[in-house]
């Protein structure tokens, strides 16, 4: 079996990516316009590294399955992005966000990527106000900050409650001028559903047309995935509708390992369900936690009397109130991380003591922050996420607590990828949210944004170069190879497969169904009995999708269905490889929660000595159970101990 | 909720297209308006028929990829919401429901509602972004923006591409886009350096697409789902005014010479 390599520098860690920059082979620029690399994604790490290799003078590729590289899901991003900049000087560094980080994603992440996204995550503030993105400012002039869960420094900065769109604009705005240029080519409405690899390097795609059902050869020296998280195997989650495992998938099949798939993030905020049409959850963002106050009743009574609409939630005193996060955890209160939030409303909701319709929500609740701080300064922090509630509930927050419940959100599993955010494959690389290496298991608010630009903007561009100073020789290729027309092929046989399953269920019904048993047997609580269940319901799933999907229209037109079936199809794998991690993992860290293993109180209990791992699984053919690697996680720098937000 | 809905069809972008009548029931209140389609094309589905296809992806009114003419308006009857935002409770029970594409010059129908908006993307490429390379700038600090300046930037910003402008528009104009464009980057200090060159190419980059010139009906800003106003087509037309006059003056001196 390969050994798995993070190919980590030698030297303290704080000098580690110094050091790797002075030791890495550079590509001159006559030699730069040789070479030629595939982007797969526009969000915030596909947008920034295309616009960041494109300016270097590489020729690039860029593809997305959107209209416009500018609606990645990158977009929908509310909270902030962090960084250590110490601005309010309240004692932040790199240090503490890469010990915040570490701590916060359970001690399941590699110390080496996580103290160079601290120490990069300055400079990415510094390109997107020169950039023109209008972060919030203070009557002085100068950028301001608010905290987020999971630390106890203010370092979170932000554009109202549209921190993501502004940063993607921002990115979309500096990659239309490297399309403008001649140096990046797009690509849109495109699924990228194959990697070619020749001599076991990645060295292209196959990329269907979703206008014109065309299928696609396009070659490459390098290949980066940047095609976001795969929190839609749960069906419903704050992902967008297309968000999607497939280029990914298909680099799995082809070789690249696939680490921690069972570590997903639950976000403790969302609107919660409202019936069986419900196609997707919104997300109301974490810094809402921030002034809001979550609670339930804290007697039985007042929660029938308000299931029954007998009182208001206003009518119900204080004292009888649960703030449940504030009694659990004093010190953190309200800004617990996200895992730990999440199983608490959870445990509240079991209990009985859930609130609204359907009994699974709790209340997040601005009467104090109002009355403190003033309608207008309430308005003026969350007006639009406030507006956002009032559109999909028709109830204002002003006017009555808001109402939530846990959702999918980000996936911190993904593809292994080393130091240089290499794949297993050579000259295949994942950027962001889809590959598995900064959050461990349990990422921190705002740290996404600044996960996917530090990659994008500031870690590849200087690490593809120590590959592709090697491949300056290498002359274009040929689409017409074997390996092309293999691999277009396999693409066209499995399209024209599910096409003619010639079964009478629509993909969404397969979807749903898929979702229901991920998010009853892998979702916020797990355990032995039903991830052993969880694995034969998934083969039957797959089986009886493989025979029974309906496929309307054709393959050599425009078709959503044929794209879904394509999504859904690698979704039920994925799951079941999900289901497997998560079996395999018996312990409890971040958002992985074993019920056999906590404590006393109901915290997860970590099992370091065995489970110090990233556990990354190698495809073995489509029957054969997958192959566990495991690279053991050395801390050196920060000691491990249980967390505690006490 | 029982509806009747008036969908356009359209197989691709060289058929004729025609309204084609549809009955949906038992549909929630509180079901977002692509919920009441996700259900007609699921019926569809598996009664043999053709889904209607319509663009959508994030169904949380940010990234403006959702684009129906509902009732004639774009985005439908509810103000400051994009279509995926609107919800059943908008319609009465038993309502008929007239939907259409955007129809514009610049924006030719790709299937049933589904347009392609790649002119938007064109424009942006033509001049709308701050030249700055990944590396070598100043700390974020480094220029203070006053407050008021940050926040109009903020408020210009905020437009996500959707084309409802365009499809609001009587003459099929882009303006209230470029406008909103435009005054983001020329509010702020990073951006003003290129603004007047900026303002020309986009405007420039505007007319080759297709697009018509305002109707000055307001019907834009009364349309746009994030309530981008309409003050920054005026000063758009200030920054564009001003760049061919300094053009002007800037040629005048060197003939002198």
């Amino acid at each position: 079996m390969t050994r798995l390599n993070a190919r980590i520098p030698e030297g303290p860690v704080a000098e580690k990516w110094t050091a790797y920059k002075s030791g890495s082979k550079l590509v001159n620029p006559n030699n730069k316009r040789k070479l030629d690399i595939i982007v797969i994604g526009t969000g915030l790490a596909g947008a920034s590294a295309a616009a960041s290799l494109g300016q270097l003078g590489y020729n690039v590729k860029v593809f997305c399955y959107q209209d416009t590289p500018r609606r990645a899901h990158s977009i929908a991003a509310q909270g902030g992005i962090n960084a250590a900049k110490n601005y309010p000087n309240d004692g932040d560094s790199a240090y503490r966000l890469f010990y915040d980080t570490i701590k916060g994603g359970d001690y399941r992440a590699r110390e080496a990527n996580v103290y160079r996204l601290a120490q990069v995550s300055n400079q990415i503030i510094d390109l997107c106000v020169a950039q023109g993105v209008p972060f919030a400012r203070e009557y002085s002039g100068l950028l301001t900050n608010r905290s987020f869960g999971g630390a106890q420094v203010s370092r979170t900065f932000y554009a109202r409650g549209q921190t993501g769109q502004q940063l993607l604009l921002g990115a979309y705005s500096a990659l239309s001028r490297q399309i403008a240029a001649g140096t990046v080519k797009l690509y849109n409405r495109r699924d990228v559903l194959d990697m070619v690899l020749v001599d076991g390097k990645a060295r292209g795609i196959i990329a269907r047309n979703l206008v014109t059902g065309e299928i696609e050869r396009h070659a490459a020296h390098a290949v980066v995935l940047a095609n976001g998280g795969y929190g839609n195997v749960f069906f419903l989650s704050t992902n967008a509708m297309g968000s999607n495992v497939t280029p990914a998938w298909s680099a799995y099949r082809k070789g690249a390992m696939f680490a921690n798939p069972s570590f997903t993030q639950i976000h403790p905020t969302c609107i919660p369900v409202h019936g069986d049409a419900q196609s997707k959850l919104t997300l109301m963002s974490e810094s809402l936690r921030n002034d809001g106050r979550i609670w339930v009743p804290a007697n039985m009574a007042d929660v029938e009397k308000l299931r029954k609409k007998q009182i208001k939630p206003s009518d119900i005193p204080e004292a009888n109130r649960d703030y449940y996060l504030e009694r659990r955890y004093p010190a953190f209160g309200n800004l617990v991380p996200r895992d730990v939030a999440s199983r608490a409303a959870k445990e509240r909701c079991d209990a009985g003591y859930g609130v609204g319709a359907t009994g699974v929500a709790v209340f997040l609740d601005f009467a104090d922050a109002i009355k403190r701080k003033g309608h207008d300064a309430i308005d003026s922090l969350y007006g639009n996420l406030f507006q956002m509630y009032e559109q999909i509930v028709a109830e204002s927050p002003y006017d009555t607590p808001m109402m939530i419940y846990p959702a999918v959100h980000y996936t911190m599993g993904g593809l292994w990828v080393d130091y240089e955010l290499m794949t297993t494959i050579q000259g295949l690389y994942a950027i962001g949210e889809c590959n598995f290496s900064d959050h461990g298991a349990n990422r921190l608010g705002a740290s996404a944004l600044m996960q996917g630009l530090a990659d994008g903007y500031f870690v590849l561009p200087y690490t593809i170069g120590n590959y592709l100073a090697n491949e300056i020789h290498t002359p274009r290729f040929d689409t017409a190879s074997s390996e092309f027309t293999i691999a277009a092929q396999s693409v066209t046989d499995r399209l024209k497969q599910i096409k003619n399953s010639g079964g009478k269920e629509s993909v969404d019904s397969f979807h749903r169904r898929l979702g229901k048993i991920m998010w009853e047997y892998c979702g916020m609580a797990r355990n032995d009995a039903g991830l052993t269940k969880a694995l034969a319901l998934l083969s039957d799933l797959r089986q009886e999708f493989s025979l029974g999907v309906k496929i309307p229209g054709g393959l050599d037109e425009y078709n959503p269905e044929i794209e879904k079936a394509c999504r859904v199809a690698d979704f039920i794998e994925l799951g079941e490889l999900m289901v497997r991690d998560a079996h395999q993992r018996r312990e409890s860290c971040g958002g992985h929660f074993r019920e056999e293993y906590q404590t006393s109180e109901g915290e997860a209990l970590r099992n370091d000595d065995e489970f110090a791992f990233v556990g990354a699984w190698e495809y073995q053919g489509r029957d054969a159970a997958a192959g566990l690697h495991r690279e053991e996680l050395q801390f050196n720098e920060i000691k491990l101990s249980q967390r505690s937000y006490k | 909720m029982n509806f009747t809905l008036k969908i356009w069809r359209q197989k691709n972008v060289t058929a004729k297209g025609e309204m084609v009548s549809y009955d949906v029931s038992g549909i929630s209140p509180d079901s977002s308006f692509f919920e009441m389609l996700d259900t007609l094309n699921q019926n569809l589905i598996t009664t043999g028929g053709d889904p209607v296809a319509f663009d959508h992806d994030c169904r949380e009114g940010i990234c403006g990829t959702c684009s129906l003419f509902i009732n004639g308006r774009p985005h439908g009857p509810a103000k400051g919401v994009t279509t995926c935002q609107l919800h059943m409770r908008a319609f009465k029970d038993g309502d008929t429901i007239f939907i259409e594409p955007w129809r514009a010059k610049a924006f030719p129908v790709i299937r049933d509602l589904i347009v392609d908006r790649s002119a938007l993307d064109k424009i942006i490429q033509a001049g709308g972004y701050v030249s700055v390379n990944t590396g070598g700038v100043p700390d974020a600090n480094t220029i203070p923006v006053p407050k008021e300046k940050s926040d109009a930037a903020f408020d210009a910003a905020t437009c996500i591409g959707c084309g409802a402008c365009v499809a609001a528009c009587s003459n099929a104009a882009a303006m209230l886009f470029i406008g909103a464009k435009v005054s983001h980057l020329a509010l702020l200090p990073q951006g003003r350096v290129e603004a007047a060159t900026r303002v020309q190419k986009m405007v420039a980059c505007m007319d080759e697409q297709g697009f018509g010139n305002c109707s000055n009906t307001y019907a834009c800003e009364f349309d746009c789902p994030k309530g981008i106003s309409v003050a920054n087509i005026a000063r758009m037309n200030r920054e564009f005014l001003g760049a061919k006059l300094f053009a002007e003056k800037e040629r005048v001196i060197k003939e002198s010479l």
